[in-house]
């Protein structure tokens, strides 16, 4: 078992003409994922490395039944690429693309609730199943199969500790990246549930940064709803306030977003911050076994 | 992106929220040419990207123009936070009544505009939020049909129990918020909201901070940006496609992604250490993209030591380990680098930069420590 992806996910790729949609959707194919169409507005009718062409997320799921789709659109068209594809009825969408309005995500997510789509992103590197199903632009040879989940806000710092918790021995179910945006889609609590409720994972690693207070939630929300062992690791304990790190979220406003109060939420709730990625592994066999 | 209150208030002004007559000034001179000589009472307030401006003596009250002219003379120079006080603006005083405070933000947790009003106005509203946060309102704005008529009344209801002043804020709730949208507005307050003894409702001061995501499609706003020197240094970066933020350290630190970079400054401070600045080249392993990033880092005269931190996911390692190459050809540095590559093709990216004479580590711990050991020969 897994979380929200697996093998019998169908995936649509959205702005599949663009660079970077186009190298991603062969690399994804490449892994294994059951990429049944792409989306391109003018381009429909064409087959791009194996991939037919729609003009409309609507058509290519009416003729693949692709039931997730991925946005590589660039940010300026990227929400209305995400609204089209939950009016088209795909359960879970994927969203890539860095930069998009905060106004125009704040304009998603009640169609979202209204049609009942689940979304991941923006600005986050994907999710995946290792050895099932890879959306996004992860480097899928570092996963490996196994029973730790793993959610993080970050990109290149989720595959820093998926490496070391691979190389440890420590395969996962799912590993999903939500995202560096302040408004975004599925969160850590959604994702600790169904970890919670997957039967195969038996141990969560959640990487927070700074910025928000979400992983203040998360920590009251594991110590009140989580019986499997979880260990946290938040970066940005040395950034200034007011400062933007990158990530449109990661910023420390009015004192507060802070890796001290995030560190000191979780260990409140009894879960254990790894001073640096490499304690991850170690830390989690402990609790695990 | 940040605009200074003279702004905000030009911008308040075209949505109809009224605001008492001000005059911008630049210099001593200008107020002396400006200001008119009728013995009203005005105030003198510093123009910077900072806020606790009254703290540091930057806003003054002046009875006279002999006054204002003082007072201005005193202000403009002045250090606020680091940022030089250039322009003054000199506002017509009001006989307030009450102050409150309005405010909009993009709020994470409803994933909603929320509005704020507050009868505690004038004085800092984080510390309202910190010590009574009960005294703060809140409500979360449906995107699809704005800020209704009804809510905006209801909320200013609790603010005013005289209905005209309450339906005269509500008004201004609502044009406020349609400010907010039409500009894609990251905050935008008004601290104070003033009831005047002539039962008028003005914003004294204002505050609006932008999304820099949507700025491309903001002309109006982005003609309004002021930079400082250090954020010029930031906005270079952008646009070669890094994202850099200066530190007082002396570690130098290169990284590929936000996270991966804030864990790195964190590994060399739990060393000892101190990062020189946040660097994020992103995913590409463009020789060029080093050149630069090494550029910007070099620039910074505190570095003694680079530490570059790579995890090869899609970027292949011995991609990165070229661009190096070929950026520290270019580059002729005394100052020591210490490079970590790991991931995708980490192997061969490691032996390229040994051939080369590179110092290379394999792991992010061992290179935090080798630099600051560099770093205090």
């Amino acid at each position: 078992m897994s979380i929200l992806v697996n093998a019998n996910t169908r995936l649509v790729v959205q702005g599949i003409t663009g660079r970077d949609g186009a190298f991603h959707a062969q690399k994804m194919k490449a892994y294994g994922t059951n990429v049944v169409a792409g989306v391109s507005p003018g381009k429909g009718g064409q087959v791009i490395g194996g991939i037919p062409i729609f003009n409309t997320v609507g058509e290519a799921r009416s003729a693949t039944g692709a039931n997730a789709s991925v946005i590589f659109v660039p940010a300026p068209f990227a929400g209305d690429a995400i609204l089209e594809a939950s009016y088209a009825g795909i359960e879970l969408v994927v969203a890539i693309t860095e930069g998009i309005p905060v106004r125009d995500m704040i304009r998603v997510i009640p169609a979202f609730k209204c049609n009942g789509t689940q979304l991941i992103g923006p600005n986050c590197p994907g999710l995946i199943t290792p050895g099932e199903c890879l959306i996004g632009i992860l480097p899928g040879n570092i996963f490996k199969k196994g029973n730790v989940g793993l959610m993080s806000r970050s990109g290149t710092l989720t595959y820093e500790v998926v490496n070391q918790l691979t190389e440890s021995g420590l395969g996962q179910t799912t590993c999903i990246g939500i995202g560096g945006d302040p408004v975004a889609g599925l969160y850590y609590q959604d994702l600790l549930q169904m970890f919670e409720d997957d039967p195969e994972t038996s141990g969560v690693v959640l990487i927070g940064e700074i910025g928000g207070d979400a992983e203040e939630q998360a920590a009251r929300f594991i110590k009140n709803h989580m019986t499997k062992p979880v260990v946290a690791f938040i970066a940005g304990q040395t950034a200034p306030p007011g400062k933007r790190m990158g990530h449109a979220g990661a910023i420390i406003s009015s004192g507060s977003g802070t890796a001290e109060e995030k560190i000191r939420a979780f260990n409140e709730a009894g879960v254990p911050v790894a001073k640096e990625p490499s304690q991850i592994p170690e830390l989690l066999k402990q609790l695990i076994r | 992106m940040k605009i200074h209150e003279y702004q905000a208030r030009d911008l308040f002004r075209k949505y109809g929220i009224p605001v008492p007559d001000a005059i911008l000034c630049h210099s001593v001179e200008e107020v002396e040419a400006k200001v008119p000589d009728d013995n009203l009472l005005r105030v003198v307030k510093a123009q910077v990207h900072a806020g606790g401006r009254g703290k540091a003596g930057g806003v003054k009250l002046a009875r006279s123009k002999a006054e204002a002219v003082e007072n201005a003379g005193k202000i403009l120079g002045m250090d606020i936070k680091g940022y030089t006080v250039e322009k003054v603006l000199i506002g017509d005083a009001v006989d307030i009544d009450k102050e409150y405070y309005v405010g909009l933000i993009n709020d994470r947790n409803t994933r909603n505009v929320v509005l704020m009003v507050s009868a505690e106005g004038g004085v800092e509203i984080e510390e309202v939020a910190k010590v009574t946060p009960e005294k703060i309102i809140k409500v979360p704005i449906d995107p699809l049909v704005g800020l209704m008529d009804w809510q905006a009344r209801e909320l200013a209801l609790q603010l005013f129990s005289d209905i005209r002043h309450a339906r005269m804020a509500a008004s201004i709730f609502q044009k406020l918020y349609k400010l907010y949208i039409d500009t894609d507005s990251s905050l935008a307050e008004i601290n104070p909201l003033v009831l005047t003894l002539q039962d008028e409702i003005v914003a004294i001061d204002g505050k609006m901070n932008f999304d820099d995501n949507a700025l491309y499609r903001q002309p109006g706003i982005l003609e309004m940006r002021e930079v400082t020197a250090d954020e010029q240094k930031e906005i270079d970066a952008t646009e070669k496609g890094l994202s850099y933020i200066k530190l007082d350290g002396t570690i130098g630190c290169m990284v590929n992604g936000a996270g991966l970079a804030m864990a790195t400054m964190d590994m060399i401070k739990l060393y000892g250490g101190e990062p020189a600045n946040f660097l994020d080249i992103g995913g590409s392993s463009n020789p060029q993209k080093v050149i630069d990033a090494m550029d910007i880092l070099l620039s910074d005269k505190n570095v003694k030591a680079v530490m570059i931190n790579i995890f090869g996911g899609i970027t292949r390692c011995d991609d990165v380990a070229r661009g190096l190459i070929t950026a520290l050809d270019q580059i002729k540095t005394s100052i020591p680098i210490v490079v970590r590559l790991s991931g995708t093709n980490a192997r061969e990216g490691l032996e390229l930069l040994k051939s080369k004479g590179l110092l290379t580590v394999g792991s992010m711990g061992e290179a935090a420590r080798k630099a600051i050991e560099l770093s205090k020969l």
